[in-house]
């Protein structure tokens, strides 16, 4: 077992990285067609920042993704708190199961369930009057609630009471620990909540399909009507864009992480 | 205190419980025409039909039991490949851990569109695989490979392999090495060790770990519209083609409230063994 499991980590590696790379290495040719080398070229990075569109669709993905992410990580740090703190109160076994609930349910029962939502609202009270950013905003605030929510409930949960007890036994009143004490500790999972649900939000292209309107295609959405047709060039360099963004987010938030909580002793041994 | 919960509980119903009781409401309301086209239970009183014409329709049952076992495959193929890349990863020297780990998960964060884009690059007609093959001689007209079953099955795996390999991470990163230790020095072999000791104790992990691929993957919409055989139903291609397509909203209902309750035991034995 030994020597098979470096091997299947190796073949696990290149299975994963191979797709990737060959879209991404592809996207610097000048030419058409697959497999044919048309010369280094960045024709498709420039048709990209000229496809009005697609860069339309790109900001509105961006701005929906970080305030349904801000959203969401209030009310799910909200709902991690009172499923950590507030012991057993009444119906917590119902509010647990609604709020992991947008965790299990497939995407499309999601979708639809919210999609009649906003349809029965409208005729109830008219509002939302039509349906486009703003629903997907809320329907992606929805679910990354229920993210946000355990990664807070876990941290919350690890946490040792007796800080928070010692704080008000020197007579911090319950604002002033939370705020002192609770809230920093809890701030990087806070963090990785939110930049879960952003790029959930950034992902999502089934939930938006269902939710949104006239004036509201966001980036996946786009994305997904030009590969029903097909796989264009421009694609391609939209997936090397995406990719260098998120392989420089995620080294810078690494070092960041690195710098502040953790030695170089402290990583030994430890796996995340 | 309470003004907090309150706001949660209201949250909750609004954005979870009031939605999910719609559908199923919508279930049993009638098909009508006009914007929306159904007319609701209340409105007319509650109705079996779409939940009738779902029993008896063939293509639609077929749908949701093709969607169970393309989740099982699913799942069952990503524990099989999640857990030796675990146990390689956690058997790496500690310095090389935070690279592998990075590596392990970038590609996740790439965009789960992107992923799909890439296979489709690989997989087409005109695509690397077909290219590769024939400037090797090997076939002369390019095989077809996507929308096939196989497209579908890569596509799936590649998405959903994180769904395990994090449980399964986290599970062995803090397993008691001695107990394999301890077998290997009463003379076990590697295999031995690893079917009586260190298969038995990740059990419960795996069943985690699929289930974890399992219950979304049942649902899946993008990756068998895009990767998998054009005319294979699956449930999700199944309630979005009646809700967008055939605009029969009560038998979308019916249909999402089925998937539902098929997908409940899973759900529930998930949060039981209480692996997230």
């Amino acid at each position: 077992m030994r020597r098979f499991t470096p091997w299947m980590l190796a073949a696990g590696l290149i299975f994963l990285w191979a797709p990737i790379l060959l879209l991404v290495g592809y996207a610097f040719s000048g030419s058409r067609t697959a497999f044919q080398w048309g010369g280094f070229s960045l024709r498709w990075f420039a048709a990209l920042a000229e496809n009005e569109r697609l860069l339309e669709a790109a900001f509105l993905s961006l701005r929906i993704a970080a305030g349904s992410a801000t959203l969401a990580t209030l009310v799910g740090g909200g709902i991690g708190w009172v499923l950590a703190r507030h012991g057993r109160f009444r119906g917590r076994a119902i509010f647990g199961a609604l709020a992991g609930a947008p965790l299990v349910l497939p995407e499309v029962v999601m979708g639809l369930a919210l999609l009649l939502l906003f349809v029965g609202l409208n005729a109830l009270t008219g509002w939302p009057e039509g349906r486009g950013a703003a629903t997907v905003f809320l329907a992606h605030a929805a679910l990354g609630a229920a993210y946000v929510a355990v990664v807070v409930q876990a941290r919350l949960s690890a946490l040792d009471p007796r800080l928070e007890e010692a704080a008000a036994d020197l007579g911090a009143t319950p604002g002033v620990v939370f705020r002192t004490v609770t809230l920093p500790l809890i701030a990087p999972s806070l963090a990785a909540g939110w930049m879960l649900a952003f790029v959930l939000s950034l992902d999502d292209v089934v939930l938006a399909s269902f939710v949104s309107g006239p004036g509201g295609t966001t980036l996946p959405m786009w994305l997904f009507s030009q590969l029903r047709l097909g796989l264009s060039p421009e694609a391609n360099a939209l997936a090397a864009v995406m990719l260098g963004a998120v392989a420089l987010t995620g080294l810078l938030g690494w070092a960041a992480w690195r710098r502040k909580w953790a030695g170089p002793n402290e990583m030994r041994g430890r796996v995340a | 205190m309470s003004a907090l919960r309150l706001a949660l509980w209201g949250w909750l119903g609004l954005a979870v419980a009031l939605p999910l009781g719609i559908v199923v409401a919508l279930s049993v309301g009638t098909g009508a025409e006009g914007v929306p086209p159904v007319r609701w239970p209340w409105e007319e009183g509650a109705s079996l039909d779409a939940w009738r014409l779902m029993a008896e329709d063939d293509v639609v049952l077929l749908a949701l039991w093709r969607s169970l076992v393309v989740a099982g495959t699913t799942a069952g193929l990503c524990v099989a490949l999640a857990f030796p890349m675990a146990l390689g990863l956690l058997r790496a020297a500690p310095r090389w851990r935070p690279l592998l780990l990075a590596l392990v998960l970038l590609p996740f964060l790439s965009g789960f569109l992107l992923r799909v884009a890439a296979w489709i690059g690989l997989l087409r007609d005109s695509g690397w695989i077909n290219a590769l093959l024939i400037a090797a001689g090997l076939i002369e007209e390019p095989l077809r490979l996507l929308g096939t079953d196989l497209a579908l099955y890569l596509g799936m795996v590649h998405a959903y392999l994180p769904f395990a390999l994090l449980p399964l991470l986290a599970w062995f990163a803090k397993r008691d090495t001695r107990l394999e230790e301890a077998a290997a020095d009463l003379g076990a072999g590697p295999f031995t060790v690893f079917r009586t000791v260190t298969l038995p104790l990740a059990w419960p992990a795996a069943a985690g770990a699929f289930l974890l691929v399992f219950i979304p993957a049942a649902g899946e919409f993008v990756i068998p519209e895009l990767l998998g055989p054009p005319d294979a139903m699956l449930a999700g291609r199944a309630i979005w083609s009646e809700f967008f397509g055939t605009r029969d909203w009560p038998f979308a209902g019916a249909l999402a409230t089925a998937l539902l309750l098929v997908l409940l035991i899973p759900i529930l034995a998930q949060q039981r063994s209480g692996l997230k």
